[in-house]
């Protein structure tokens, strides 16, 4: 955030300040129209897809939204993606802090190549991110037939579920970790290792409380998105209702069944969350900028 | 102790073997072998039985529409993403702190919930869709429409902090200099702007290709019309058809792996174009 303000305060104690801001910006006339598309694409692409969630969830009362919600098959999808959150999420957040520490405060060789295979889950289809596991663990899979005779189940069970869940959110955390990270440099820790710190007391005592805030949101964005993942859970769960279907694999079976109240009582859930997460954003981004300003 | 060998400088801090074995063995499990199972799976077939996967005429509609969407997207999303960066970040409103906020919601709301409330108010009795004389839910347009949703932050995200970074001063000597706002607006800023922009497109772009929950709702996935290739590698998956899949897989991957590098190639211009004013 360099926007600088020396321009800035220059700019407001310039001489001809009117006569300034008339010829560095546009007239009210074209500052009006740009402020409505803009609204009016937010409404229209943004805000009432948001909106119509929550009412076509209540058209038809609380009672039955609720009843919805808390039907035995609904219950079990929420427990699922919950659970499926409760694993990856904690394994994204230890080696999203590892990749960040080896790429933000090292230069080695190969590190550019570690930063693309790290982003790598960002840019394949989530449906592909399914098929790969159904390629490795499936029946007729690399480790099929082994899998089979040892009687594990990762396919169309909650072990897939899970790796499909970590592949595609691996990246989240250490991609929030890296910019900071390398920001901040490595002064600090350097700094802890001459007065005798040893490896952990540097990591917990200085960087850690450094990168806190970016971390929180890391795992916030991490967390939505595990609970929200739809393509690449789709193709390795197989549906079973009550056993592998996370909540929104749930939607997408009451929806296809014309059980629109139940679909979007769950998604309402789902909309809720993501809002939740958008003003944990906001939050921490405010607390992001006054720590910088306090510095 | 060997992975010491691969740092450029010596360092005094710790944990390097550590974090980077931990980092390289996780990204190997999870995403580098299952990756490059979709590969050797695909290598196993003959070219012809290869073509007959990829190049049906049925998979070649989706690739049209996957990719052709998908560009007008990511287009769509470009203007209208510059147009709310710079408003988000020059202009004062009532409400802007919301806006800045939502525009992160296709990010965190998840796709089937997107896909199934975009659906609902794009069909003929839906909020919108009742005013429109063409139909949008269940046409190719509706793939579109989801596709626009989904990739709207991208642009906005990335052309934002540049435009928080411009300096004022060279649009002060535009001024000076007898340039009307429009000049200085396409002949000093629109420039500046324009690596992130690409950045933006292209990554919109990508994320669109991929993409399956928002779409397969709102699109009605007739065959040869509205179906989009991810969901032809599920139809076939459901066909045990795996070695179709993988194929029509291999050819998306490629497709993104060429992307990300194209992204990659731009992301480095734009530092440079930053970086040199």
């Amino acid at each position: 955030m360099s926007l600088s303000i020396e321009s800035v305060s220059m700019h407001q104690g310039g001489l001809v300040p009117a006569l300034m801001r008339r010829s560095t910006t546009e007239p009210i006339w074209v500052q009006r129209t740009l402020i409505g598309i803009s609204w009016v694409f937010m409404t229209v692409f943004l805000l009432v897809p948001l909106a119509s969630v929550f009412v076509e969830a209540f058209a038809k009362g609380w009672a039955l939204a609720l009843e919805a919600i808390t039907e035995p098959d609904a219950l079990a999808a929420v427990r699922l993606t919950l659970l499926a959150a409760a694993i990856s999420v904690p394994l994204n957040l230890v080696f999203g802090v590892a990749a960040a520490w080896v790429i933000a405060k090292f230069d080695f060789h190969g590190k550019s190549v570690l930063l693309t295979l790290i982003d790598l889950p960002f840019s394949v289809s989530p449906v592909i991110a399914g098929l790969i596991f159904v390629l490795v663990f499936g029946l007729q899979g690399w480790l099929g037939e082994w899998l089979v005779a040892h009687d594990v189940r990762v396919i169309f069970a909650v072990p897939g579920i899970v790796m499909a869940t970590i592949f595609i959110t691996f990246p989240f955390i250490a991609r929030e970790l890296i910019p900071l990270m390398q920001v901040q440099g490595i002064e600090q820790e350097e700094a802890a290792r001459v007065l005798g710190a040893n490896g952990w007391q540097v990591f917990w005592r200085v960087t850690l409380p450094n990168i806190r805030w970016a971390l929180l949101y890391g795992v916030i964005l991490c967390n939505a998105r595990a609970m929200g993942e739809f393509g690449a859970v789709s193709v390795v769960s197989g549906h079973i209702r009550g056993q592998t279907n996370t909540m929104p694999l749930h939607i997408e079976i009451a929806y296809n069944e014309y059980q629109f109240v139940a679909a979007f009582a769950v998604a309402s859930l789902l909309a809720a969350l993501a809002l939740v997460s958008l003003l944990a954003k906001y939050l921490v981004e405010q607390r992001v900028k006054r720590e910088m300003q306090a510095r | 102790m060997f992975a010491r060998v691969l740092l450029k400088r010596h360092s005094v801090l710790p944990g390097f073997d550590l974090a980077l074995g931990m980092a390289v063995t996780y990204l190997s499990l999870i995403v580098l072998i299952p990756l490059s199972a979709a590969f050797l799976k695909t290598f196993a077939l003959t070219w012809s039985q290869f073509l007959d996967a990829v190049a049906t005429p049925r998979v070649i509609a989706s690739y049209q529409l996957t990719f052709g969407a998908s560009l007008l997207a990511a287009l769509v999303n470009a203007i209208f993403g510059l147009i709310m960066a710079w408003v988000l970040v020059r202009y004062p409103f009532p409400g802007k702190r919301i806006v800045d906020a939502l525009v992160d919601l296709p990010f965190a709301l998840p796709t089937a919930v997107a896909g199934i409330s975009l659906t609902a108010i794009y069909a003929q009795n839906g909020w919108i869709g009742r005013w429109l004389p063409f139909k949008v839910s269940f046409t190719p347009i509706g793939v579109w429409v989801a596709l626009v949703f989904i990739g709207l932050p991208f642009v906005v995200r990335t052309v934002q902090p540049v435009i928080e970074d411009l300096n004022h001063e060279l649009e002060e000597a535009a001024a000076t200099l007898g340039a009307d706002r429009w000049q200085t607006f396409s002949r000093i800023v629109f420039p500046i702007l324009t690596p992130a922009l690409l950045t933006g497109f292209a990554m919109a772009f990508a994320r669109a290709i991929g993409e399956y929950g928002s779409v397969i709702f709102i699109a009605g996935n007739i065959p040869m019309v509205s179906e989009i290739t991810p969901l032809l590698i599920i139809t076939k998956l459901e066909q045990y058809d795996i070695a179709g899949a993988t194929a029509i897989a291999v050819v998306m991957l490629v497709t993104s792996f060429f992307l990300l590098l194209l992204i990659n190639l731009l992301q480095a211009w734009s530092r440079r174009r930053q970086g040199g004013l």
